[in-house]
């Protein structure tokens, strides 16, 4: 039993690592056609990211992973239950990774205004997706006693869900305000400033909103009580709050970490609703997954749970070099990787 | 298509084959190109000739055109066992799910975080250490491999486990992990990288030889492509070769299958090819040309070994698991096979006259040999693609080999409607997908575009401008 409840806060704590860390991405995305003003400007966006997202995005992996070993019958039940779902937020991921090293391999301006909006969209759709999906993890879906989904894509979308996505859609967007405003200098870096206070109220109100709809769902649907549920609920809406007051007062490093932390504290929110649960079903509550019957058995679970302490610590160190090795602010004057340099234009 | 679209299984399985195949396309060249590519910024760095540099950068681009398609993909192959294969993600997620829950927290993190910091980090980091991160890609390719191969040697040959509660669960995971099976597959797909990125920059390479363009440069690239490509692309041979006898005693029918030796026979002669004899109803071929003996030495390691025949292995799987048909598709795990160890064949063949001409010093001088050499670039790709389609194809009708069978696996939920509509949108964008980067290699690749200067990536872009 200990081991499954590891593994719950582990999937958790992944889950929380990619919405910090690709949401930031996402965010700098969705920014990409308000903030920038002409090219250069753009550069500098992509190039914030662009060294950092591949293994942001693996947290995903990880946390997709890590459910396939130690609850396989969740994966199993939400993977094929999420479908289309899931097919649309693989378009979304597919077409996002490819343009960042694909846009730029061609002069014609049309290729660039492609790549430049199917990015755009997949940041704007991929977060959107995403919290559709988690959401219905704790609004239930229609599952029969083998754990297999009967509902259909139509399912998925109520106002909860949706409301779920909107959240995590602005979530992000503020959150890569924020991040921005570490990164960037100047003028560019004034104008994501005045971007990230004009998304912090839509912001908090809506994180607020889905805090609140959150523990409701969580009473009325998963036979939870409001404590402990409110407590991670409270703290994501503080944390906020504070983002809020922090970009007001233009302290980007607090407003950014603010924002980091209401991301990890809106998954928090969800797995606290959901627990001892892992997929809630609906109408018949009684075939819900929860830890105990969606786990491996104990043996496969202390095997990776060895592997995972072992190497989540030194992934977190390299990782948190990584950002150290790049921390300088990027004015849009910087040398350009070699490696895109390798056909200079006809200069 | 209607005929292969009659079910959900079968549209799952078309689905599979696909997204499988053509992530594959990609993965054989990150495995060789990366450590390529360390290898020449090694050579840099000790040699201090910009020629290297230059390659560096060269072959860097196409590394991460490439890589970028291959971690897209990857995400696709990691989700649709969820998405397509439920009930086989319920069996065998106990064991299956450890090795790729490693392979993402070992493997991916490290391949990821360092190919960005490699790209980006010319100018932040110390050489040394800019160094070490190709290194570390390479380093973090190859593990990944290892630890898909074992999730995928299981199927073939599971170890390590015992079903209990209606599942396979964990009991060993040494043995899961030192699988001989995984082992051998492991030094197969490595080796299969090796030479078809060896193959790739000997196939670039010689086509500047051939437009007489970056000489100097190309002649040294092509060097390192030769003392790669002859040595793994021989040993290859043998280790697969190996791997077949290996396969011959785990999983007995494939290799019958394989050779559409339908009868038992001691010795066998090998089958180089025949017309008819594939099905059941048509045993004998009425046309072909045999090897006598080859058969036997090629699965059993002796000219006169016993092999046992697809009717009599049917007989024993039949008395092992009741009724059914274990016969794996004969015709086409036949091909495969032969289309993997020709072409194998072939591009050792390729690599050893390159050495020989090299060695001659004709090599820039041969232009047939040359363009021989570009032709042979989708040669190890295509060999590869037929290696996997024989070894899943032929583990059939089993998705774990005497365990669960393919039929059985997939996601009840998941309609005939969802799966056009999958299998659709992954065509679509798949076939979109290889047209721009077949276009975005080639372009990036051609002899007619300027090549990186040997101005050093660390003095600012204002020099390196005025320096063109």
């Amino acid at each position: 039993m200990t081991f499954q409840i590891f593994w719950f806060c582990l999937i958790a704590v992944l889950w929380s690592g990619y919405f910090v860390l690709e949401g930031f991405d996402f965010g700098v995305g969705m920014l990409l056609p308000f903030v920038p003003r002409g090219k250069a400007d753009r550069e500098v966006l992509f190039e914030s990211i662009g060294p950092v997202w591949d293994g942001n995005e693996v947290w995903l992996v990880v946390a997709a992973g890590g459910t396939f070993a130690a609850f396989p019958t969740w994966y199993g039940a939400m993977f094929s239950g999420f479908y289309l779902a899931l097919l649309l937020i693989l378009v979304c991921l597919i077409l996002r990774a490819v343009s960042f090293e694909w846009r730029d391999k061609s002069d014609n301006p049309r290729w660039h205004a492609f790549w430049l909006g199917a990015h755009v969209a997949a940041s704007f759709g991929a977060p959107f997706l995403w919290g559709v999906a988690l959401a219905n993890l704790l609004n239930g879906v229609p599952l029969n006693s083998d754990g297999d989904f009967t509902g259909n894509l139509a399912d998925l979308f109520t106002a909860y869900t949706v409301f779920a996505g909107i959240a995590v859609v602005l979530l992000f967007a503020f959150h890569g305000a924020t991040f921005l405003t570490l990164r960037t200098t100047g003028e560019l870096c004034e104008r994501v400033a005045g971007m990230a206070r004009r998304l912090s109220v839509p912001a908090a109100a809506v994180v607020a909103g889905f805090a609140i709809w959150t523990v409701a769902v969580a009473v009325d649907r998963n036979d939870k009580d409001v404590f402990p549920p409110v407590l991670p609920a409270a703290l994501a809406v503080l944390a906020l709050v504070l983002a809020l007051v922090f970009v007001r007062r233009r302290q980007s490093g607090r407003a950014f970490l603010a924002t980091a932390l209401g991301a990890v504290l809106t998954v928090a929110t969800l797995f606290t609703s959901l627990y001892p649960r892992v997929m809630v079903s609906n109408p018949d509550f009684g075939n819900s997954l929860t830890v105990s019957n969606a786990a491996s058995s104990h043996y496969a679970l202390v095997t990776i749970t060895v592997v995972a302490l072992i190497l989540t610590p030194i992934v977190l160190i390299y990782q948190a070099w990584t950002y150290y090795v790049l921390r300088a602010r990027l004015s849009g004057e910087e040398v350009r990787p070699p490696t895109d340099a390798i056909a200079p234009p006809a200069a | 298509m209607s005929a292969i679209a009659s079910s959900a299984v079968d549209l799952a399985r078309v689905q599979f084959a696909t997204t499988s195949l053509y992530h594959f396309l990609f993965v054989p060249l990150t495995l060789g190109l990366a450590p390529l590519v360390a290898t020449m910024q090694t050579i840099w760095r000790r040699t201090g000739n910009d020629a290297w540099l230059r390659l560096t950068r060269f072959f860097g681009t196409l590394l991460l055109i490439n890589f970028v398609i291959g971690v897209a993909t990857g995400l696709v192959q990691e989700f649709q066992f969820g998405m397509n294969w439920s009930v086989y993600s319920r069996y065998v997620g106990n064991v299956f799910g450890a090795p790729l829950a490693i392979e993402g927290l070992a493997a991916f993190f490290l391949e990821a975080t360092f190919l960005g910091l490699w790209i980006f980090g010319w100018n932040r980091l110390s050489p040394r250490l800019h160094l070490a991160t190709i290194w570390l890609v390479a380093l973090g390719t190859w593990t990944s491999a290892y630890f898909i191969l074992v999730a995928n040697s299981w199927m073939q040959h599971p170890v390590g486990y015992e079903v209990t509660n209606g599942r396979a669960e964990l009991t060993s995971v040494w043995q899961l992990v030192s699988s001989s099976f995984a082992l051998w597959a492991f030094v197969h797909v490595i080796l299969v990288g090796l030479t078809a990125a060896s193959i790739v920059v000997l196939g670039i390479s010689c086509w500047h030889l051939a437009r007489g363009r970056n000489q100097e440069l190309f002649i040294r690239a092509a060097k390192l492509a030769l003392i790669v490509a002859v040595p793994i692309a021989g040993a290859n041979l043998w280790i697969g070769s190996h791997f077949g006898i290996y396969t011959t005693e785990t999983q007995p029918m494939k290799i019958a299958a394989t050779e559409a030796q339908w009868d038992t026979c001691q010795p066998c002669s090998f089958s180089m090819f025949q017309i008819g004899g594939f099905s059941q109803s048509d045993q004998t071929p009425s046309f072909s040309i045999q090897i006598p003996g080859l058969l036997s030495f090629l699965s059993t390691g002796s000219f006169h070994g016993k092999v046992i025949g697809i009717n009599e292995n049917q007989k024993d799987e039949r008395r092992q698991f009741g009724r059914g048909n274990y016969i794996p598709p004969v015709e086409a795990v036949y091909w495969s096979m032969r289309v993997m160890a020709y072409l194998g064949s072939l591009v050792f063949v390729v690599a050893a006259l390159g050495a020989f001409l090299y060695w001659r010093g004709k090599l820039a001088r041969s232009r047939w040999y040359l363009w021989t050499a570009v032709c042979t670039i989708p040669l190890p790709f295509l060999a590869a693609l037929a290696g996997w389609v024989l070894t899943e194809v032929g583990r059939q009708p089993w998705i774990v080999y005497g365990l669960l069978r393919t039929s059985d696996a997939n996601s009840p939920s998941v309609s005939t409607t969802w799966l056009w509509t999958s299998l659709g949108v992954f065509a679509v964008l798949y076939g979109v997908l290889t047209l721009v980067d077949v276009v975005l290699l080639r372009r990036y690749s051609d002899p007619d575009r300027d090549l990186p200067g040997p101005e050093s990536p660390e003095q600012p872009p204002a020099t390196a401008a005025i320096s063109y």
